[in-house]
Parts: structure tokens; C-alpha cells; sequence
């Protein structure tokens, strides 16, 4: 008995689901941060009383800090690709230095503005905005440095190794797009707002 | 020899009292990954709801059958009707969809399971978690008053009703707490099912092969993304302006409630899609089985859906037309409110042809099918009279705005559902739903369904506004209010006959087989019910309709497919 050849095209090799999934959860929270933004724009120049965005002053080592640690989490998983596990500790914990750096900054510019320049969430439309759109982040900053926190604390026990290379990317684009995201939320309030 | 003396427990001891074996049950249940038993979860979770908010909505129409009734006090009406409406669609009308989501795609595709079962897992635990917030407010949601409270600021929740100073105690950050939560429930699934259906199809299923229903799941998952996503960010805001004292809806502090209008129906009119685009889904599998005909125009119904998708996030304002806005801005979104009936408009053709010429079989999950089409058609057309704006002005918040809505949610999305029920019922229960019961509840339902929403259109021409408690004697209401009571009773009595049915056929239903409706799609080539690896063997796709090509080898479908 002959058996017909089953033709079935195998067609391109599906993606993998941790970064089908990951990708799903950014536009997700693209849409969250578009409200929040938009809510920003929208009580632009509308204050009634109170502080306004003239007080505020532009983070740009705290920028430049998150942007840069996209980089070392970019050479960080080529470094994981290769294999060398060493060099991916290293960027790995530069990466979690910068955003320290980064959450650092955010504290003292929002101790600055509580108590210099008296702006707190309840004090005006701006102040709610303000705090709410980059709090918004900063929390992102938060999970994402556990995130990391975690993954170099395997790592420095010798738990991650090149095999885990899948898994390392699908934390790395959520980490890409809090850094990315960021520089909507720089222009909005820092550079178009003021 | 001394290690003899130790009592070995037997491994087979398999009989266990009562209790252990109800435990153990029960256990198999809560720490379930398994997409089925999640499925199965997310369905009886959902039918419990409908039953409650059912019988919500039904003391509404008690109080309302008669002038000046006073069955309920105005706060306990504005109450029921809010808990009714957040029931239906976050508690009842989700879980429902995406439960025969959840258990149908991964069959569909030939899956072992969902793509991240975990997160499936998780994502049915907070939309439950959610849903316990939601009716713990009656006892938790102090009120002014120091009792219960449950959220009484309509299912919109429009500001500045939901101020701390007009709401004073929990029950609003309740409402926005359960959404909060039942919502990232909604959207792990959300992602789930994306995932599973980009990455977990089974050889040979391109998406041009892949079954109608999971192409409608996969389209709804998507827009529910950055459909459910702006509901939470709302809520999020809603909960500073409460709790911390932030500005966003508080007109007195500088704040919009606009802002909340706008945000809230950015959610609000993609979510319709979200519920009626699975419905669609089930009408694509049913329609053609039971019609004995492939689908008519495949390519057009993943045209229309996807179109519907994208166009759906651009209609949110023909909910405001009332509110005021720019002669601009009415007039884009009367135009892109009427795109959406192209793409409708473009399905109902199609089912149509589907039938046409078609050896129509007539057993229940049918029978809700064809009502689906033409409710679904009256609802429409009804939309398209509320999108014109002029009309809507006349109209807006009557209780013609809330028989059109009601004929999508109940005349095309619960029809549907039930039909759903009726066809897939036996695949996962292993027996058939009682035929003459069924069809008990179809022409109950059918019939009290008409009474009520067909009336309600014509007590909204009459002016009767959406919300009140209760109104005058003199307005000419009263006779058609009584009328649409009673329709609403005959609907709770056909769902009732449902309930019956699916505990009668649990036990005494005819036994199914593995395909009891000589069907197409993949699903049917599993044991019924479907063991829990799904398949033995990974399936291999060749066309449309997989179990066509093995039961006719002569005349496969894929000689003919491109």
C-alpha cells in the first residue's frame, strides 16, 4: 500500500510566546500611559491656583541614566547569546545601578517640589498629572528593576546560563519599553509642558 | 526479616470516603492549569452571575410595571440597576465569552493547551477575585448611613457622581477596585489567547485554515488589549482623585468629568465589539453545520472582523452627542459610527448566503443561530437611527437607547451564547442537552425577549427616560412597562428551563460521541470530553474543514482550497 506523500507547508517559524506575549503586554500598557498622558495635555495651562510647570527643571542625567541602561541590557543579551555569562552579570548589574541612579533622581527632584516649591498631588490639576504620569513610571522602573533584581541574583548563583537566553529577551523588551516610554513622558511634561 | 514488620500502604488504595474523595474533587478543581477545567470555571462562574443579575434586573422591572410602585426606595433601585449592568458585562458577559474562548481555541487549533497555562490560570482567579469585590461592597461598602452599600452610580459611573463629597463611603472604590482587578484578569486572558493562537497552532493550520471562532477570539483579544487597558487607567485615576485627593473628575479642584466621559466610553464602545465579536465567532461555527454548506465569503468575514476591530476604537463619541460637542466632531463620529454597519452589514450577507440553498437542520443551537441573524439585524438598524445625531438627541438615555443595546447584548450576544451552549455542550460533557427542553427555552426566550424589547422601543418614542425609579401615572407608560415585565419574567423562566437542562443532561442526556453533529472543525476529533492532552496525535491540517477531508478521503476540501 503506497502512502501519499502529506504535503504541508511548514511555513516560518512561529514566534516564541513569551515575546508574543510580552509584546501584547506593551500595547497593553502603551494604551494606560496614552490616557495618562493625554491627561496630562489635557489640564495643560489650566490650573486654577497653586504651583505651576515653570517650577520644573528638566531630569537629563536621570535621562540619560535609563536610556543608557536599555544599551547595557541590549549587550547584555547578546552577551547571553555567546554564552559569556560573566559579561552578562556585569551589564546585567549596571543596568539595575542606572535605574537605581534613575528612581534616585525622582526622589530628590519630587522632595525638591514637595518641599521647596509645596507641589503635591492634591494641590492643584497640575500637581495631580504630574505625580500621576511619572509616578506611573516610576512604579514600571520599580517592577521592572525587581524583575532584574531577581534575575541577577540566579544569575550570580549560577542559575542562568545561555539556555535561558528566551526568557532574558522577553525581560529585556519590557525593560526597552520603560526606558522608551519614558521619553514620551520626558517631552510631554518636561519639554512641551513647562 | 525485620523490614517486613512495616506496614506498607498500598499504592491502589483508591477508595476513599465521601469527604476525601469530595476534597480531592474539589482540589483538582482550584489548582486546575488545564484549559478546559478553566473554561469550565469561567462558565459557571459567568452563569452564576447571570442568574444574579438577572434577578437584579427583574426587581427593577417589578418596581417599574407600575406608577409610583415603591417595591424598592430610590437608593436601593439606583443600586440594582448599577450592579446590574457592571454584572452583566464585566461578571457575566466576559467570563462567558472568553470561557468558550478558553476551552474552544486550544482545541481548534490543535493545541495541548493554552499558550501560558499559569496565566490562565491566574487571569481566572482575579477576574473571580473581581467579582467577590463587586458584591462584598452590599456588606463591606459602608455607607453614610454605616450600612452595606453597593455601588449605586450607574455602570458608567459618570463624575462627578463618583466625588468623594456626593459618594461618600466605599462602594464606588468597590465597583472601581473589582473592575481593577477583573480586568488584568481579563487582560492575561486577553494576552493568552493572542499568544496561543499566534504560536500553538497545530501542523498545517495557516491562518487562512484557522476556524472562524478562534480568528473572532484572536481579533477580540487584540482589541481587548487597548480596550480594557483605558478602563483601567480611568479607574486608576478615579481612585486618586478618591483616595489621595487628586483633581482628574473634580470640577471644584479644576478638574473634568468630560475627561472621565471621554475615557470612560474609549473603553466603553470598543468593549461591545469585545462581547459581540465572539458571538459572531459562534454563529461562524454553527450557521455552516448546521446548514450542511462551508461558510459563504471566508476571507470577507476575517475582512469585516478585522475591520470592525480597528473601526470600533474610533466610535466612542457617538455615546456623547448629547453632552455637546462640535458640529466637527458629531459629524465623525456619525460617519464612523456607520462604517461599522458595512462590516456588519457584510456578516449578516454572509451568514445568509451560508443558508441559502442549504439543507437546514433545525435542532436548537440552529434555531438561536437564525434569531441571532435577524436580532442582530434589527439592532443594527436601530444603531444606525441612535448614530444619527439629530435622532440621538431626541432619543439619547430613552428606553429606546436601552432596547437597542439590550437587542445586541441579549438578542445577538446571549442568543448566541446559548447556542453555543447547545453545540458544545456534548463535547464538554460527553452528553447532549435535552432537545425538547431546548426548545422550550428557545421559543420562551424568544417570545419574552420580543415582548419585552420590542415594547421598549416604543415606550422610549413615548419619552420614557432610562434610570428613573419610578414616574407618573398621567404619562401613558404604565400599560407597556406592565407588558415589558411580564416579558422579562418569561425570559427568566426560559433561562431557568436552560438551568434545568444543563443539570438534567449532566446525568440523564443522550450520550454524544466524539461528533455529534457530523461537524468540521478539530475540536470534534476529540474524545468527548476531551482527555486532558487534547490529542494523541498532534493533528495535521490540510483545509477549512480538517474532519471533512478525513471523513470524505474521495473528495477532500483541500483539492479545492487555494
Amino acid at each position: 500500500m503506497t502512502t501519499a506523500s502529506i504535503l504541508v507547508s511548514e511555513g516560518p517559524h512561529p514566534p516564541s510566546r513569551g515575546m508574543v506575549a510580552m509584546s501584547c503586554l506593551i500595547i497593553g500598557e502603551s494604551a494606560i500611559f496614552t490616557l495618562f498622558i493625554v491627561a496630562y495635555v489635557f489640564f495643560m495651562g489650566r490650573n486654577v491656583s497653586g504651583p505651576t510647570p515653570a517650577i520644573l527643571s528638566p531630569p537629563w542625567v536621570n535621562t540619560v541614566c535609563l536610556l543608557a541602561s536599555s544599551f547595557t541590557v541590549l549587550f547584555a543579551e547578546r552577551a547571553i547569546d555567546r554564552g559569556q555569562m560573566k559579561r552578562f552579570a556585569v551589564l546585567w548589574a549596571i543596568t539595575i545601578l542606572l535605574a537605581l541612579k534613575f528612581l534616585a533622581g525622582t526622589a530628590t527632584e519630587w522632595r525638591d517640589l514637595i518641599y521647596n516649591h509645596g507641589l503635591t498631588i492634591s494641590v492643584n490639576v497640575f500637581g495631580t498629572t504630574y505625580y500621576s504620569l511619572v509616578g506611573l513610571h516610576a512604579t514600571h522602573v520599580i517592577l521592572g528593576l525587581i524583575m532584574l533584581s531577581v534575575v541577577l541574583g540566579f544569575t550570580l548563583t549560577g542559575h542562568v546560563n545561555e539556555t535561558h537566553a528566551e526568557r532574558i529577551k522577553v525581560l529585556a523588551l519590557y525593560w526597552h519599553f520603560v526606558d522608551w516610554v519614558w521619553v514620551a513622558v520626558f517631552t510631554t511634561v518636561y519639554l512641551i509642558g513647562r | 526479616m525485620a523490614d517486613q514488620t512495616f506496614p506498607v500502604p498500598s499504592p491502589l488504595n483508591t477508595e476513599r470516603s465521601g469527604n476525601a474523595a469530595f476534597l480531592e474533587w474539589l482540589h483538582s478543581w482550584v489548582v486546575t492549569v488545564d484549559h478546559k477545567k478553566l473554561g469550565i470555571l469561567y462558565i459557571v462562574y459567568a452563569l452564576l452571575f447571570l442568574v444574579v443579575g438577572g434577578a437584579e434586573i427583574l426587581v427593577v422591572r417589578i418596581q417599574l410595571a407600575f406608577p409610583w410602585s415603591g417595591i424598592v426606595s430610590p437608593g436601593v433601585y439606583n443600586q440594582l440597576f448599577t450592579m446590574h449592568g457592571t454584572t452583566m458585562v464585566f461578571l457575566m458577559g466576559m467570563p462567558i465569552l472568553f470561557g468558550f474562548g478558553n476551552y474552544m481555541v486550544p482545541l481548534m487549533i490543535g493545541a495541548r493547551d493554552m499558550a501560558f497555562p499559569r496565566l490562565n490560570a491566574l487571569s481566572f482567579w482575579l477576574t473571580a477575585f473581581g467579582g467577590f469585590l463587586l458584591y462584598f461592597s452590599y456588606i463591606g461598602g459602608f455607607g453614610l448611613y454605616g450600612m452595606g452599600n453597593a455601588p449605586d452610580v450607574g455602570w458608567f459611573a459618570y463624575a462627578p457622581l463618583t466625588s468623594k463629597l456626593i459618594t461618600p463611603g466605599h462602594n464606588t472604590d468597590y465597583w472601581a477596585l473589582s473592575l481593577i482587578v477583573a480586568g488584568f484578569g481579563t487582560l492575561g486572558t486577553a494576552i493568552n489567547i493572542v499568544a496561543t493562537t499566534i504560536c500553538m497552532r497545530c501542523k498545517g493550520m495557516t491562518l487562512s485554515r484557522m476556524p472562524l471562532f478562534v480568528w473572532l477570539m484572536f481579533v477580540t483579544s487584540a482589541l481587548t488589549l487597548v480596550t480594557i487597558t483605558p478602563l483601567t487607567a480611568a479607574q486608576i485615576m478615579l481612585e486618586i482623585d478618591r483616595y489621595l485627593g487628586g483633581h482628574f473628575f473634580d470640577p471644584v479642584g479644576g478638574g473634568s468629568p468630560m475627561l472621565w466621559i471621554h475615557f470612560f466610553w474609549i473603553f466603553g464602545h470598543p468593549e461591545v465589539y469585545v462581547l459581540v465579536l465572539p458571538a459572531f465567532g459562534i454563529a461562524n461555527e454553527i450557521i455552516p453545520v448546521f446548514s450542511r454548506k462551508p461558510i459563504f465569503g471566508y476571507t470577507a468575514m476575517v475582512a469585516a472582523s478585522v475591520g470592525i476591530g480597528f473601526v470600533s476604537l474610533t466610535v466612542w463619541a457617538h455615546h456623547m452627542f448629547t453632552v455637546g460637542m462640535s458640529a466637527a466632531s458629531n459629524s465623525f463620529f456619525v460617519l464612523s459610527t456607520e462604517v461599522v454597519g458595512i462590516f456588519t452589514g457584510i456578516k449578516i450577507f454572509n451568514w445568509i448566503a451560508t443558508m441559502w440553498g442549504g439543507r437546514i437542520q433545525f435542532t436548537t443551537p440552529m434555531l438561536f443561530c437564525i434569531a441571532f441573524v435577524f436580532q442582530m439585524l434589527i439592532a443594527g438598524l436601530t444603531g444606525i437611527m441612535l448614530s444619527v445625531a439629530p435622532w440621538d438627541w431626541q432619543l439619547h438615555n430613552s428606553y429606546f437607547l436601552i432596547a437597542h443595546f439590550h437587542y445586541v447584548l441579549l438578542g445577538a450576544i446571549v442568543t448566541c451564547v446559548f447556542a453555543a451552549f447547545y453545540y458544545w455542550y456534548p463535547k464538554a460533557i460527553g452528553r447532549k442537552l435535552d432537545e425538547r427542553l431546548g426548545k422550550w427555552h428557545f421559543w420562551l426566550f424568544l417570545l419574552g425577549f420580543h415582548i419585552t424589547f420590542d415594547i421598549m422601543h416604543w415606550v422610549g418614542l413615548d419619552g420614557m427616560p432610562r434610570s428613573i425609579y419610578t414616574y407618573p401615572a398621567d404619562r401613558g407608560w404604565q400599560g407597556m412597562n406592565i407588558i415589558i415585565t411580564i416579558g422579562a419574567f418569561i425570559q427568566g423562566i426560559a433561562v431557568l428551563i436552560f438551568v434545568w437542562n444543563m443539570i438534567w443532561s449532566r446525568w440523564h442526556g443522550e450520550i454524544a460521541g466524539n461528533d455529534p453533529w457530523d461537524a468540521w472543525t478539530l475540536e470534534w476529533a476529540a474524545p468527548s470530553p476531551p482527555p486532558p492532552y487534547n490529542f494523541a496525535n498532534d493533528p495535521v491540517v490540510r483545509s477549512r474543514r480538517p474532519l471533512w477531508d478525513i471523513k470524505h478521503p474521495n473528495d477532500p476540501d483541500w483539492k479545492y482550497e487555494p
